[in-house]
């Protein structure tokens, strides 16, 4: 049980003052970012970012991560008291969170959120506990060919799995690949796509991307919805904390599905807000009653948190064992580890003991602090909300344009996040997705190298990703994710020309 | 939580559809040109810089190009809608400010630029008194002073004002 000594090791290392500290830190912020429209998971780790340049790694990584846990915590509080998803992945939770505020079960209702929050991640980290070794181990015989495969495979699921048409999924998927190659090309030192200005010289930051896409698309897109916070208030007691606690026990089998679910969507880049509806659409289909459900359901609450806060902690296997993330906001980590000079993957369970050991075991007291704090402090956060949003608007507008700026701290930064900005905006409306975008905007250099590794190998043969089974299956089932909504599209021309054959 | 009742119709998805991916189809050219220019094939140490980037472009022109496509053909039917005029206006209530903003930022510093953001944001749109607007509108560029400038000693942009001040 080599995986028990190193979280032991671990804990100690988590488990110092300084890191506690950091941890609360962490949490607090990341509730608040939860709640705030406009600032979100991803960009409130993105802007926060340098400010822990400073930091040592683990003590930085635990903070973010901690931030992270927050955000997820705090989507539900507003999802509940405001009806006002403060997180994509927290609208499945107004369904039936927001019907029991209405009817004075709000404590209730957010006791059951925080918990199954809390078990979703508990268990995702139990995976990552016990399977992140393995994987990292298993991935130390990758090569290059390896990689690109794995990288092709999260790509292509996005064009499987994604409810967004699949053309517009693979066009913000290549528009991020695209930019990420703008600047100095990494293996020759050439100068690409340029055009001669020196601004682009370093390419396109993705932090920037992330704060511009996320923070100020959010606040033009809650703009345009006009938004007037109505919200019931809550107090939670230690009383109904207890009388949920019973309850929810009873749900135990729905917890479970819903921490597969959520462990599934997360390692594969389906992400938390799909998880969310799909543990949800789950939970309703196997009810006895699913007409009740949207009326006030608690399992309607307990389905899409567990499941989405297990997605959100899976996320992060892929990210620290392969380097590939699976959320947007595991991106932004990823991005942290690499300007701190970590190499995410396999070598980093193998060089960088106590980071990953110290995260790991982060994650389950993180996760304990988040659920105490958050079940202690609900009222002040709803009232941070009846903050109007002509004063919290233009504020965000303001941290955004201090998070870019800091970034490199170059003014043309805080000019591509308003393009940005706007660019979200217009991809939210029309429906491109952003995840697979600013993924692509990550893992763009990364994949582009191995791509040309794997090439030189073979000196420019694509036979190279069949040339054993290990990378053949890989790209075979990456082929397979890519193709996927043909077959959709074949079986809906099959049922119309059925239909029609009826017909006549 | 639309606006119930709306004057004018409401603008249409085609046509910002199809400047999207008029938009994406240019910036792919302009990835495959430059790929060209760098060189698309194989140079000494293996493949050159614009082998990856070339079909990357491709990629992009293919895909935005059979979105543009689409809307192209389905021109005669129905539109359905981006958005509520009202909706626009009050998007772009925020946006123009944000963009003046931005651009102020370089010449003014960000503390002053702030100030005069919230404090418009207050005024014109919240309709609150001049205490409270005044008051918000100074502490927070000043929070975020003691914040980046002291407390984690991360300089933000500053202007005439502040060097008069002597930082």
């Amino acid at each position: 049980m080599n995986e028990i000594n190193n979280l032991i090791g671990g804990f100690g290392v988590a488990l110092t003052l300084p890191n506690l500290g950091f941890m609360l830190i962490g949490i607090v912020l990341g509730v608040l970012i939860g709640v705030l429209p406009g600032l979100g998971g991803a960009n409130g780790v993105a802007i926060l970012l340098p400010l822990t340049f400073s930091m040592n790694p683990t003590s930085a990584i635990i903070m973010l991560s901690c931030i992270y846990w927050g955000a997820l915590f705090g989507g539900a509080i507003t999802s509940i008291l405001f009806n006002i998803p403060g997180e994509p992945w927290s609208v499945a939770t107004t369904f039936d969170g927001y019907p029991m505020a209405q009817q004075g079960r709000a404590a209730q209702a957010l006791t059951a959120a925080f918990t199954s929050s809390f078990v979703g991640a508990i268990f995702a980290v139990l995976l990552i506990t016990f399977l992140a070794p393995l994987l990292a181990r298993f991935a130390l015989k990758f090569g290059p060919a390896e990689f690109f495969a794995v990288q092709l495979l999260t790509f292509c699921s996005f064009v499987g799995m994604s409810k967004e048409p699949p053309a517009k999924t693979i066009a913000a998927m290549m528009l991020g690949f695209a930019l990420a190659a703008v600047g100095m090309d990494t293996v020759t030192g050439t100068l690409r796509m340029t055009y001669g200005q020196t601004e682009l010289l370093k390419g396109f930051g993705f932090l920037i991307a992330v704060i511009g896409l996320f923070g100020i698309g959010e606040i033009l897109l809650t703009m345009e919805e006009g938004l007037a916070f109505k919200g019931k208030s809550a107090r939670i007691n230690f009383k109904v904390v207890w009388q949920t606690w019973g309850e929810l026990i009873t749900h135990w089998r729905l917890f479970l599905r819903s921490v597969v679910v959520g462990c599934w969507m997360g390692i594969t880049p389906g992400g938390a807000t799909p998880a969310s509806f799909m543990s949800y659409g789950m939970a309703r289909r196997m009810s006895k009653n699913p007409d009740d459900f949207g009326k006030g359901r608690i399992e309607g609450v307990i389905a899409p948190e567990t499941a989405a806060h297990a997605a959100g902690t899976a996320a992060l296997l892929p990210m620290l064992t392969l380097g590939i993330p699976g959320s947007p906001t595991a991106a932004v980590l990823l991005g942290g580890l690499l300007i701190w000079g970590l190499q995410p993957g396999p070598m980093l369970f193998i060089e960088q003991k106590d980071f990953v050991w110290g995260l790991i075991a982060s994650m389950y007291i993180g996760n304990i602090v988040g659920l105490i704090v958050v079940l202690t402090t609900v009222p002040w956060w709803a009232a941070i909300l009846r903050i109007p949003f002509s004063i919290i608007g233009p504020v965000i507008i303001v941290v955004c344009a201090i998070g870019a700026y800091t970034v490199n701290n170059s003014m043309f930064d805080v000019t591509m996040m308003m393009v940005f900005g706007v660019m979200g905006y217009l991809f939210k409306k029309l429906r491109y997705p952003m995840a697979p975008m600013v993924l692509a905007l990550v893992l763009g250099d990364m994949a582009e190298s191995s791509f040309r590794q794997a090439m030189l190998g073979s000196q420019g043969s694509l036979s190279v990703f069949w040339s054993n089974p290990l990378v053949g299956s890989i790209t075979a089932l990456a082929l397979v994710m890519l193709l996927w909504p043909l077959w959709g599209v074949a079986k809906s021309m099959a049922r119309r020309r059925e239909s029609r054959g009826a017909a006549a | 939580m639309s606006k119930p009742v709306a004057e004018s119709p409401p603008v249409g998805t085609r046509v910002p559809e199809l400047v999207v991916a008029l938009l994406l189809m240019g910036l792919a050219v302009l990835v495959i040109v430059d790929s060209i220019r760098v060189g698309t094939g194989w140079g000494d140490e293996g493949p050159r810089s614009g082998y990856f980037p070339f079909y990357i472009g491709l990629a992009l022109l293919v895909s935005s190009g059979w979105v543009a496509g689409k809307q192209l053909w389905g021109w005669r039917r129905d539109d359905p809608a981006f958005a509520q005029r009202a909706q626009l206006a009050s998007v772009w209530a925020v946006l123009w400010p944000s963009a003046v903003y931005v651009l102020a930022i370089a010449y003014t510093g960000i503390y002053l630029a702030s100030l005069v953001l919230i404090a418009y944001f207050m005024f014109r749109h919240g309709k609150h008194g001049l205490l409270l607007t005044g008051g918000v509108a100074a502490g927070v560029p000043l929070t975020f002073f003691l914040v980046f400038e002291r407390w984690f000693l991360v300089p933000l942009p500053k202007g005439p004002i502040e060097a008069m001040l002597g930082f």
